[in-house]
């Protein structure tokens, strides 16, 4: 899932580039400038020297979520390919009908706020979603609910509204196929999506 | 490039004026005791220069027996073939026990255009009910077919039938070049057309009450956003693209406004949007979740699903504005309401430990009907003619379509192998 996140932000990175590049020519060398970076990111990340990364290694002003990782000299792509800690968790649970946040799920929140809010060429996409009993459009209200519970924890954190988007899909895109109990509480969810800009 | 990326979009979504067949099949699946009998005997065609592409006949003996007020005689058993008035033996059609009994002729008035003529009959009274002479091509003989239908549904049951109609739904197929597919077809599930087709979800198909345009969510752009498409042109323009949650849209009877739920101002709130000129009015302002409007059919309350008592229920508000009034009271989840067009009856889904069974309330006595036997049924939806509900029902992996009558005597589903079919609307009937 955190791969699948990662690799996600990576292919909506590209789809921008190429469809930016193909409808302007003259932005072309813009995109280009805006590409390159997060590569460059990428692989002083991989060399694992944090005081290469250059720019944006602002800090997470103590907020470490107990991973126990001097995160606060990585730069934010580097950070989020960390397969540990809370900020590797980016998929929030819920009860059924519930949008209320877990005291954990609070507590892994508060280190993606601190994070987002550290890191302002982060952006996180919520995307919510719901089990497939009952209504459609009663879950796609249900999602949206459960995207906001998160929204709020990132702003109070100090994450900016234009650094969080939301979105509901309802029960449309369920994570696990099937009828089960087991099915709708993987179901029931908030994945968060990163976007290194 | 410029043509790479023209693919790409392609790729992504396909708008579609009028197009691919994808036949839905028909399995009764209720009873249909105390239904009356009548003998739908074939058309005469025999003086066209070509064969017929649809048997008249058949359609009208299958519509008539989906009613479940009526029940047409097998073929095989039919004692006679007459195709006049003058040629019909009383006699051996009460013998048959048949009630009533329908004769007609197809002539041919040039290559392609049709006159159709028939008569109903009443056996007993051995007299004619009804006859009509009604001009018709081969792009229109169903629907030719299915108007027969209607005049003898309400010749003998006084109300105006409905075969004649169109539904909607949503068909999600897995592993298909375009995932999700927005569907029109007649209500027996043939002469289906692909309004849309998407790789990103389209959700809540609601028709103009002129029947000539859908509204509907589509996830295109990575969210939900109402877009109003005109059917006949494929012409279409996007009403809602807020923040947050653009979902739910209803149209009003007179077609000039929407109600949908946009969650721009917080929480999932109802709207009416006038769709003319684009003002929005916001109608709920309750911090809980408020959706799934429907408009009664005078214009002037809209129902919708609320959980601000802590759990969903139906609420009812002026379009004026003020204070929702709740209206369901039974049971822990009760959602997606649709009304009967004479705003008795409300059929909804109820949820009660774990099941989700589609429900009828009746609103002058509060009395609530659980009308099923399944555990996840969704999106019911009245005929215009108040006398079926259209749902969907998911059965193992994939959703069919079901029509049951409101007395719940004949149930029928339109079953399908391709792909999981979801949120059936029933539309308008045509303008007379």
């Amino acid at each position: 899932m955190k791969l699948y996140n990662a690799m996600k932000t990576w292919m909506i990175a590209g789809l921008v580039a190429v469809v930016v590049t193909a409808c302007a020519t003259t932005q072309e060398e813009m995109i280009d400038g805006d590409g390159a970076p997060i590569d460059d990111q990428a692989q002083t990340g991989m060399v694992d020297d944090g005081s290469s990364g250059g720019a944006d290694a602002t800090g997470l002003d103590g907020a470490d979520g107990g991973d126990g990782m001097a995160i606060s000299d990585m730069d934010a792509f580097t950070m989020l390919q960390q397969t540990e800690g809370a900020l590797a968790n980016r998929t929030i649970y819920f009860e059924f009908d519930s949008a209320k946040l877990t005291s954990e799920s609070i507590q892994i929140l508060e280190t993606h706020g601190s994070f987002v809010a550290g890191n302002g060429e982060v952006s996180v996409r919520l995307e919510g979603h719901a089990d497939e009993r009952g209504s459609r459009e009663y879950n796609i209200a249900l999602g949206d609910r459960r995207a906001q519970s998160v929204r709020r924890v990132l702003l109070f954190q100090g994450a900016s509204a234009d650094q969080v988007e939301t979105v509901s899909y309802g029960e449309e895109e369920p994570a696990m196929q099937g009828h089960t109990e087991e099915a709708w509480s993987k179901n029931r969810r908030v994945e968060l999506i990163y976007t290194v800009n | 490039m410029k043509q790479l990326i023209t693919y790409l979009f392609a790729g992504l979504l396909w708008v579609m004026p009028v197009l691919a067949k994808a036949a839905l099949t028909i399995e009764i699946t209720g009873g249909v005791e105390g239904a009356l009998p009548i003998a739908v005997v074939p058309f005469d065609t025999s003086r066209l220069s070509s064969k017929l592409p649809v048997d008249i006949a058949g359609i009208v003996a299958s519509d008539l027996d989906r009613s479940g007020v009526l029940k047409s005689m097998e073929r095989n058993r039919l004692p006679a073939n007459p195709h006049f008035s003058n040629q019909v033996q009383y006699s051996r059609w009460r013998n048959a026990k048949q009630d009533y009994l329908v004769v007609g002729r197809v002539k041919e008035k040039s290559p392609g255009l049709y006159n159709i003529e028939f008569q109903l009959l009443d056996v007993l009274k051995q007299k004619q009910l009804v006859g009509r002479s009604m001009p018709a091509k081969k792009s229109n003989l169903r629907s030719r077919a299915h108007q027969i239908s209607d005049f003898i549904y309400e010749q003998i049951t006084g109300t105006r039938g409905a075969f004649n109609t169109r539904i909607a739904f949503v068909r999600a197929q897995k592993d298909a070049a375009r995932k999700y597919v927005l569907q029109v077809a007649d209500t027996d599930g043939f002469n289906a057309q692909n309004v849309l087709e998407s790789d990103e979800p389209i959700m809540s198909p609601s028709w103009s009450p002129d029947g000539k345009s859908l509204a509907y969510v589509s996830f295109e752009n990575e969210r939900p956003e109402i877009f109003i498409q005109h059917l006949a042109t494929a012409r279409r323009s996007k009403v809602a693209g807020f923040r947050g949650l653009n979902s739910a849209p209803s149209w009003s009877p007179d077609g000039k406004f929407l109600a949908l739920v946009l969650s721009k101002d917080g929480s999932p709130d109802i709207y009416t949007l006038n769709t003319a000129t684009k003002r929005l009015k916001r109608l709920t302002t309750h911090r809980s979740i408020d959706t799934e409007p429907v408009w009664a059919s005078d214009g002037r309350t809209i129902i919708f699903t609320s959980d601000r008592a802590g759990s969903p229920q139906l609420y009812r508000i002026d379009v004026g504005g003020g204070k929702p009034k709740r209206v369901t009271f039974e049971g822990r989840y009760n959602s997606a309401a649709s009304l009967s067009p004479d705003g008795k009856f409300i059929a909804m889904v109820h949820g009660e430990q774990g099941q989700y069974k589609r429900a009828q309330f009746e609103r002058e006595t509060g009395i609530l009907t659980v009308l099923t036997d399944s555990s996840l049924d969704e999106s019911p939806s009245f005929s215009p003619n108040g006398k079926m509900v259209l749902y969907a029902s998911t059965r193992g992996s994939s959703g069919f379509l079901y029509a049951v009558s409101i007395d719940g005597r004949a149930k029928h589903k339109l079953s399908d192998q391709a792909g999981d079919i979801r949120e059936p609307v029933w539309g308008p009937f045509e303008s007379k």
